[in-house]
């Protein structure tokens, strides 16, 4: 089998080489202008944010001394006495740790109702009148936007110490986040079956409830167990400001430099939350399988 | 439409033999339906009780809040605003910062958690446990962490934040690394080029838009962690929120909540632009 290899004349060869090189270069150019925008807003971001290098690899070896220190001193013949050691607030921790899932679940359910109410009025297929959609726009990106720690904060000063400010925190930051995705699994139904429903006369509730709800729902469901996966996290902290669950024990252990309870304290707060992860993102599978089923 | 009516219930009796499901829905669904719901609100109902919640702290809490929401007006930074300023800039360096060293700690331990591109079992199983346990522990956590390593200030706001998103960004890295396209890597590799030729011109050109998007997306979320970290005394805007809300000084405290969501606001809007450019020019598409 023989082949030849096209040669272009010269003239052309170069022209083309030519046209290359420039592509080339501008692309370099673009590449070369992005990388000093980012080199000299590292730079500025370097002196604002007080980075010393030299600090740091001063203290850099702190930081492995540090997590060798977290680890408990455990020996194989003794390890019984020494994990009850380790572990030995054992019963107050686990009595805080259903509290910080309950906080996460209490503040869930209150944000997921009120994202369920407030979806279908800041949906643009289901709510005509431009001012209630975006109000309720509005509304719901203040409640996503100022962290949750801060309305914790706040929440704190107007409620008093306890887990209550932290579930409403976590409640409001839920309402907001969800509401917007809830209205955006709404905006992306099958707008026939509504139409159906307000053909035989039906009512506004009635034909969300029998049009719009059924394409929604499991959705909704899965959107909210990822949520409190997300609220799990967080409430473990909301004791950090005061507002409930495990965060309080947390914080107290790092500030006074108890090593052996951080990583206990941590030990616990990543197997739940692993476990919680498991076990939702299980029910989110069976959840989309049983959409497709139906 | 009356007589259409009419028609339908003179045929009513052969409508619900032909639709079974509609007329008669399923009893044990519906019951089960109802046991969730109500084991649901069970749950919600003692986590009222075991929280102490009561109506009277509800109210009187409610009242504190419209005393506050009131005397927040007029937001006003008093003679405070180049210190409040200065903590803002302080704000988006931790992002900045911390996002972009978060990426670069995560890129290698992407790539070892991607299976197309380290086939050995235990060394992804054992990267992605490690990125799985960082993330577990929340950016305050580390915040904390960090703080007693290399003392109060903005530094440590930045290592928490890069340690905390080194495990998001891991995890995001070595799903569209294994997400990408087989055929140019073994273009590459069919050239002669050694395993790090071909992740460098047969992997990075594909997955690196979807990377640098995934990195200004956290860059956004990053600008309201750095508001909060703060709070525990990392540097940053949330160390001067939480000594006025201390100190009851509503008025500062509306200043710097405005602060705060104006800033996002804007790191939001420039990073969305800069998303989409990126991302109508990738090539692998990450779910």
């Amino acid at each position: 089998m023989a082949s030849a290899v096209i040669r272009l004349p010269p003239e052309q060869l170069d022209r083309a080489l030519a046209h290359y090189r420039a592509a080339v270069a501008a692309k370099r150019a673009r590449t070369a202008l992005g990388l000093t925008i980012l080199a000299a807003a590292l730079v500025l971001a370097g002196i604002a944010g007080e980075v010393d290098l030299q600090k740091f690899l001063a203290n850099i070896h702190r930081l492995p001394a540090y997590v060798w220190n977290l680890i408990p001193a455990l020996s194989w013949q003794t390890l019984d006495a020494d994990i009850a050691e380790w572990f030995w607030d054992i019963k107050g921790w686990l009595s805080l740790l259903p509290d910080t899932l309950l906080i996460a679940y209490v503040g869930t359910l209150m944000g997921v109702a009120g994202a369920f109410v407030l979806c279908f009025f800041a949906s643009a297929n289901l709510e005509k009148r431009n001012w209630v959609r975006i109000a309720s726009r509005r509304f719901l990106e203040f409640c996503r936007t100022v962290p949750e720690l801060v309305f914790a904060l706040l929440f704190v000063i107007a409620f008093g110490l306890g887990a209550m400010p932290g579930v409403l925190a976590l409640a409001i930051h839920t309402f907001g986040a969800l509401g917007k995705l809830f209205a955006e699994v709404v905006e992306n139904i099958d707008m026939n079956p509504v139409e159906g429903a307000t053909a035989t006369g039906a009512s506004r509730v009635a034909s969300i409830r029998f049009a719009v709800l059924p394409q929604v729902i499991s959705n909704f469901a899965s959107y909210a167990l990822l949520r409190f996966e997300i609220n799990v996290r967080s409430a473990a902290v909301m004791g950090f400001v005061g507002a409930g669950g495990i965060g309080h024990d947390l914080m107290v252990a790092i500030r006074k430099f108890y090593y052996t309870d951080v990583s206990a304290i941590l030990t616990l707060i990543i197997a739940t939350v692993m476990i919680i992860d498991l076990v939702t993102e299980r029910l989110r599978h069976w959840l989309i399988g049983w959409e497709q089923r139906t | 439409m009356n007589a259409l009516r009419e028609a339908v219930l003179a045929d009513d009796d052969a409508l619900r033999r032909r639709y079974p499901e509609v007329f008669d829905p399923h009893i044990m669904r519906s019951a089960l339906a109802a046991i969730l719901v109500a084991g649901m609100l069970a749950l919600a109902v003692f986590g009222f009780w075991r929280l102490d919640f009561s109506l009277a702290r509800f109210g009187s809490g409610l009242a504190q809040i419209a005393h506050i929401v009131t005397s927040m007006w007029p937001p006003s930074p008093g003679t405070q605003l180049p210190v409040f300023l200065h903590a803002l800039a302080e704000t988006l360096a931790i992002a900045l910062i911390g996002t972009l060293t978060g990426a670069a700690l995560a890129f290698p331990l992407g790539l070892l958690a991607a299976k197309n591109v380290i086939p050995n079992v235990f060394a992804h199983f054992a990267v992605r446990r490690l990125l799985d346990t960082v993330r577990g522990v929340d950016v305050l956590i580390w915040a904390l962490i960090f703080i007693n390593v290399v003392g109060l200030g903005p530094f440590a706001g930045i290592l928490a934040i890069a340690v905390s998103d080194m495990g998001s960004f891991g995890k995001l890295f070595s799903e569209a690394i294994e997400n990408s396209d087989r055929k140019p890597v073994e273009g590459v590799v069919s050239t002669g080029a050694s395993p790090l030729h071909a992740v460098r011109f047969g992997l990075v050109p594909q997955v690196f838009p979807v990377m640098a998007s995934q990195v200004l997306y956290y860059f956004e979320s990053n600008t309201r962690s750095a508001t909060i970290i703060g709070i525990v005394g990392a540097g940053g805007i949330g160390l001067h929120l939480t000594e006025q809300i201390r100190v009851l000084d509503w008025n500062k405290v509306a200043f710097l909540v405005l602060m705060i969501l104006v800033t996002v606001a804007v790191i939001d809007w420039i990073s969305s632009r800069l998303r989409f450019a990126m991302i109508s020019r990738s090539v692998v598409v990450v779910s």
